[in-house]
């Protein structure tokens, strides 16, 4: 455990700032996320969680500060470069191609994971290699039995299974995911919290969630966004405990 | 095993029907059959290079007029050299002109292909009815730019007087350069559908539908895009050289705006992002404009209705009327 490898951030973000026009979306954020862990990302609507997630994803650009993934930085590089280098990113909103099937889905992820889109000839569900990766993630979501569904067809429920199929195909180096319980009833958010909780040891997660028995359940750290400033990071039960955030953000609830 | 959809058996009936049709008309003495037959192979050849941007990529240009008549010159310009025996360049090298089809349409195909990288290098930038108004401005500066070119007749177009040959068979006979059109088609359509099916087609197909996620699984969708755009363009510029042929006769009208938006209309009443959609569409605009345009100059009249009827109760074309409503998957 001395290894220095294990005690380095997998993902940072140092002093990033964010401005549209008046308003201050990000303000001198610096988060980390280590290895095996849980990094909760919390705050109210329109607190920046999503300006941040862009800014961390590379959909948008920082005013100032930097990202790093694995002591490189990215900061520079656009959205399909930092995927390339070990980003696993999902969306609030499901990001699918609702056309395709479930597998056709699943297989775009796993080749963008092969770094070699640019094949004109063979057919790509003939491809053994992306259709095992493929179907591998299928599986560990528990959507193998609708591999040839059409997407358009799935659950809002098994769409998110989707989401994070397609994420675990690339084999990330650290996940960002954005309320992946959105929507999930009560057994649907339950599993999930079970495969994320299994999940982090293959690579940590920063998780933006609203679903606070989810946060609560899995987070080994908790940051707390509020307009667009980081004003707590802790364990849950320093989170808990911290005026600060009750009053901000966690109120009568916590 | 092989199983047959209905839109792969209504595929092979077209394909049947193009070998069929012209043969009745060569064995019934009716060459003017084999041209229409020959100009609805060319015009859906220009399709299928249209149907990979638009609906594959769902880039709506409306300046694929541009690569047909980059063809169709590279064609004009080859051929009227080679019949003045004046050579095209004499320094720093010399390059003759050509009568030779294959390196016509290698010529053409690579012309198109780089026109289509750089306007689509710029295109690509936007998006929506930016692109398409980008598309047809490309399209419209090339229009313009062949009227005021006096070297090869400007406004007037240029005529070529024995069409090109080709290695072994006689290209003046109908049924001959019919056979030539049919077989690039046949070959080009064979492509698309390798294509479609592709790694880059499914990468393709998912930047349509969602641009969003194919960045996050580390593709470009730029890149995918402009990558179609010439393969598009490429395709589009053989049919403009085999137009050219078809003619023996360039002008700017290749160039037009009308241009583009036939063979859009050709996709659209066929079937968007249908592999035959184009071939219908073309096969239904030549039907049209000789069974329409014999009792009216206002034939388009009648074309504008049925794109209408199609548009509004058809989305999937005559071939997702036909055959179902969803794209084939595999």
């Amino acid at each position: 455990m001395t290894d220095p490898m294990m005690t380095d951030p997998v993902l940072e973000t140092r002093g990033i700032s964010k401005t549209f026009g008046a308003l201050q979306a990000s303000k001198d954020i610096s988060l980390t996320l280590m290895p095996g862990e849980i990094h909760a990302l919390i705050g109210p609507n329109g607190a920046g969680k999503s300006t941040l997630i862009k800014q961390i994803a590379g959909g948008l650009r920082p005013d100032a500060g930097q990202v790093f993934l694995q002591g490189r930085e990215v900061t520079g590089l656009d959205t399909p470069a930092r995927a390339r280098l070990g980003l696993g990113r999902t969306f609030q909103i499901s990001a699918l191609a609702m056309e395709d099937t479930v597998l056709q889905n699943a297989v775009l992820g796993a080749l963008g994971a092969s770094g070699r889109p640019f094949r004109f000839w063979r057919a790509a569900l003939g491809d053994k290699d992306l259709r095992a990766r493929a179907q591998d993630a299928l599986e560990r979501v528990g959507l193998q039995e609708h591999a040839a569904t059409r997407t358009a067809e799935l659950s809002h429920g098994q769409r998110r299974q989707l989401e994070v199929a397609v994420a675990l195909t690339l084999r990330p180096k650290a996940f960002v995911m954005d309320e992946p319980m959105a929507g999930l009833g009560t057994g649907g958010s339950l599993r999930l919290t079970g495969f994320l909780d299994g999940l982090r040891a293959e690579a940590p997660i920063l998780l933006v969630e609203h679903d606070m028995d989810a946060v609560f359940a899995l987070a080994d750290r908790i940051s707390v966004l509020v307009y667009g400033e980081v004003i707590a990071t802790g364990t849950v039960e320093e989170i808990r405990a911290n005026p600060d955030v009750r009053s901000a953000y966690l109120g009568d609830e916590a | 095993m092989i199983t047959m959809t209905r839109e792969t058996l209504f595929n092979l009936a077209m394909m049947a029907a193009l070998i069929l049709f012209p043969l009745w008309a060569w064995l019934a003495d009716e060459p003017f059959m084999i041209t229409l037959a020959t100009k609805a192979v060319i015009l859906a050849l220009a399709g299928v290079g249209l149907n990979i941007a638009l609906g594959l990529g769902g880039l709506v240009s409306l300046g694929h007029a541009a690569f047909f008549g980059i063809g169709g010159y590279a064609m004009g310009i080859l051929a009227s050299h080679a019949q003045n025996y004046t050579p095209l360049i004499e320094t720093p090298f010399l390059i003759e002109g050509t009568k030779s089809m294959p390196v016509i349409w290698l010529v053409a195909v690579i012309c198109s292909g780089l026109a289509a990288l750089a306007i689509g290098a710029l295109s690509l930038r936007t998006s929506g009815v930016y692109f398409i108004m980008i598309t047809l401005a490309f399209g419209q500066m090339l229009f313009f730019f062949t009227i005021s070119w006096p070297a090869y007749g400007g406004e007037d177009g240029l005529s070529i007087y024995v069409r090109n040959g080709f290695p072994g068979l006689n290209t003046l006979d109908p049924i001959q350069f019919y056979g030539i059109c049919f077989a690039l088609l046949a070959l080009v359509l064979f492509f698309a559908a390798r294509l479609a099916r592709s790694p880059f087609g499914l990468a393709l197909n998912a930047a349509r539908q969602t641009a969003e996620r194919v960045e996050t699984v580390g593709i470009s969708p730029y890149k995918l895009r402009l990558t179609a755009f010439v393969v598009s363009g490429m395709i589009t510029g053989l049919a403009g050289a085999l137009f050219a042929d078809l003619n023996r006769f360039i002008s700017p009208t290749m160039f037009s705006w009308q241009t583009s938006g036939e063979i859009m209309i050709f996709v659209i009443i066929g079937g968007v992002a249908r592999l035959f959609g184009p071939v219908v569409g073309a096969v239904i605009f030549i039907a049209l404009e000789h069974l329409l345009g014999g009792l009216s100059d206002y034939w388009h009249i009648y074309l504008g209705v049925l794109l209408l009827l199609i548009v509004l109760f058809a989305r999937g074309g005559v071939i997702g009327t036909l055959t179902g409503r969803e794209v084939a998957h595999d």
